[in-house]
């Protein structure tokens, strides 16, 4: 493979690094509000650009060996390129909606769309990954970048805290992941998942058993799967609105889509290892996801809850092992990401008369009465959430468990949708709150244009018009999974 | 005769005490990046180990690599420490509780 064919293949990452690098310099440069504004959109231009590199790959339905790059250290697959036009969306939708939350208080820096740039780019080699080495670049990549950003609002308490707790456990974790792929390249002989997928074929040695583990343990973390999840409510209650919008959104695409590559070659021969694992992890993740929301006022904290509770149901496209599960997931994905920056979005757009924050449940009783488009849109949102028809909610838990159920799994579908009637209790109580108690009037505060323009293609995107997509929305994620996995 | 088995079993127990460290210390923030940074050199010790017993050079390559990583994660820890000290003029593991639910 010559040296040409691979810069052509990692065009996109090759994009993202050079030109995060000249806007940092930009960003030293010139301090002032007009050019964090404008480092801003240029951040955004330059994710357009990769998204339009990234594209014909994933339309072509790229796979085998003539995706590899550098001597197979990245792969520029279809299921990659599926999972990087979701990382791209979501990372410049929370992009755009910052600076008018920031500038409020006179928080933003030109860093912050360098820092997410960076962290895009990171989750590009996550999802490209062909090897251990890679993937851990990557990973680390995204999550120091990720630490910066939830400490981003440093005059904020609950800002740094929220960076520095995210920063110990995220941590933690990379080491977990770390020490299981030292073990496997110590028992497998070899850091490529293809190389290790050859030597784990058949009987599984002790100490690999040990390193599957450890790798599974880090990335539950990672994409805070039960039992690793107990930092996302607080991080996402004290990171920043747009920041936590980006973490609900991006990372969990791409340690989702790592997870499952991990899963599926790597140790795709050992799948009677693994899916226990991922089968209690799911069906825990969607239990806890739904009993912890329940208390809670705080609505970020909710969202976490229920993003807690997606992970399970993405889960189990991925614990029923075959090429539909994983197409399954990713469909599910797409969908919980315009969900994700929609439920963010609307919530940034909570603010009171002089634009501060409102966060709060029993603050936002009866705005449908003064806000009925916000109210109509959230209330959509909570409804696809809890997965009602017709909302497009609906088809990404309805793929999953179809998925499921056809692997002849018919238990693990039926508890999972069990579960997801218990989730639903909290997210009507939303709309209960918002349409039916007496009004609070605190969210008084006029919205930014690009708030009401994202929120508006999300909440189309979500709605039953979403259902004209999931022709082009099913083919394109059965092609990306066939890319993965070769028979 | 020293065994590949022996520096599992040494750097296991780095990795361990590593984790507990993070766990158990109610007392600084600084000992967690010490408990951090003693979990990544007992992996570069069980990569290192596995690297020399296989004849193979990659487990050494990827050392390197986690020892440039762990660089790079203590000068972002020790920023956002500071950052946290400014606001807050304490350190201590306990009074990190702001948030609760």
């Amino acid at each position: 493979m010559d040296f040409v064919q691979s810069f052509r293949l990692t065009a996109p990452e090759v994009l993202f690094s050079l030109s995060g690098l000249v806007l940092l310099l930009a960003a030293a440069w010139s301090r002032s509000d007009t050019s964090a504004r404008v480092i801003t959109w240029l951040a955004v231009a330059v994710m357009a650009v990769g998204a339009a590199l990234v594209a014909p790959t994933l339309l072509g339905g790229a796979s085998g060996p003539q995706t590899l790059a550098f001597s197979g250290l990245f792969a520029a697959t279809a299921f990659a390129a599926f999972a990087k036009l979701l990382i791209i969306a979501a990372a410049a939708g929370s992009l755009v909606v910052a600076p008018a939350f920031f500038q409020r208080v006179g928080a933003y820096r030109p860093e912050y769309p360098v820092l997410v740039l960076f962290a895009v780019l990171g989750m590009c080699l996550m999802v490209s990954s062909t090897n251990l080495l890679t993937l851990y670049i990557g990973l680390e990549l995204n999550s120091l970048a990720a630490y910066v950003l939830a400490a981003f609002l440093r005059t904020d308490d609950r800002s740094a805290e929220a960076g520095l707790k995210y920063f110990v456990l995220g941590s933690l974790a990379s080491g977990i992941l770390l020490f299981g792929t030292s073990l496997t390249y110590g028992f497998a002989g070899t850091i490529d998942f293809a190389g290790i997928a050859a030597a784990l074929n058949g009987k599984i040695s002790t100490g690999a058993i040990f390193g599957l583990v450890f790798v599974f343990a880090g990335l539950a973390f990672k994409i805070s799967a039960v039992p690793f999840h107990m930092w996302t409510p607080d991080v996402y209650e004290g990171a920043p609105t747009p920041v936590t919008a980006f973490f609900a959104s991006a990372p969990k695409v791409a340690a989702l889509a790592l997870t499952v590559i991990v899963a599926m070659t790597a140790f795709g021969h050992q799948v009677a290892a693994w899916q226990p694992i991922v089968i209690f992890a799911a069906l825990a993740s969607i239990v806890v996801g739904a009993l912890g929301a329940i208390g809670q006022t705080n609505l970020k904290r909710l969202l976490a809850y229920s993003s807690i509770n997606n992970v399970g149901f993405l889960l189990i496209g991925l614990a029923v092992a075959t090429p539909k599960g994983v197409a399954a997931l990713l469909t599910y994905l797409a969908i919980y990401v315009a969900m994700t920056i929609g439920g963010f979005v609307a919530l940034l757009m909570f603010k009171g008369a002089d634009g501060e924050p409102v966060e709060d449940l029993r603050d936002i009783a009866g705005i449908s009465r003064h806000r009925k488009v916000l109210a109509a849109c959230f209330a959509m949102i909570m409804f696809s959430l809890a997965g009602i028809p017709p909302l497009f909610g609906f088809w990404g838990k309805f793929v999953v468990f179809q998925a499921a159920v056809d692997a002849g799994m018919v238990a693990l579908a039926a508890v999972g949708i069990a579960a997801s009637v218990i989730g639903a209790f909290y997210y009507l109580k939303v709309v209960k709150v918002m349409y039916f108690d007496e009004p609070a009037m605190k969210v008084t505060g006029k919205s930014d244009w690009m708030h009401q323009a994202l929120l508006a293609i999300c909440a189309l995107a979500i709605s039953p018009a979403g259902y004209l997509l999931t022709k082009c929305l099913d083919g394109l994620s059965t092609s990306a999974a066939a890319s993965l996995i070769t028979p | 005769m020293i065994g590949v088995e022996h520096y599992v079993v040494v750097s296991s127990i780095l990795f361990v005490l590593g984790v507990l460290g993070i766990f158990l210390n109610r007392k600084n923030v600084i000992i967690i990046l010490m408990a951090i940074e003693l979990i990544l050199l007992s992996v570069n010790l069980n990569l290192v180990a596995f690297s020399s017993f296989l004849g193979d050079l990659t487990g050494q390559i990827f050392a390197m690599f986690v020892l440039t990583v762990a660089a790079g994660e203590a000068a972002i820890g020790l920023a956002i420490l500071v950052i946290y000290f400014r606001r807050r003029g304490t350190i201590a593991v306990d009074d990190v509780n702001r948030m609760k639910g």
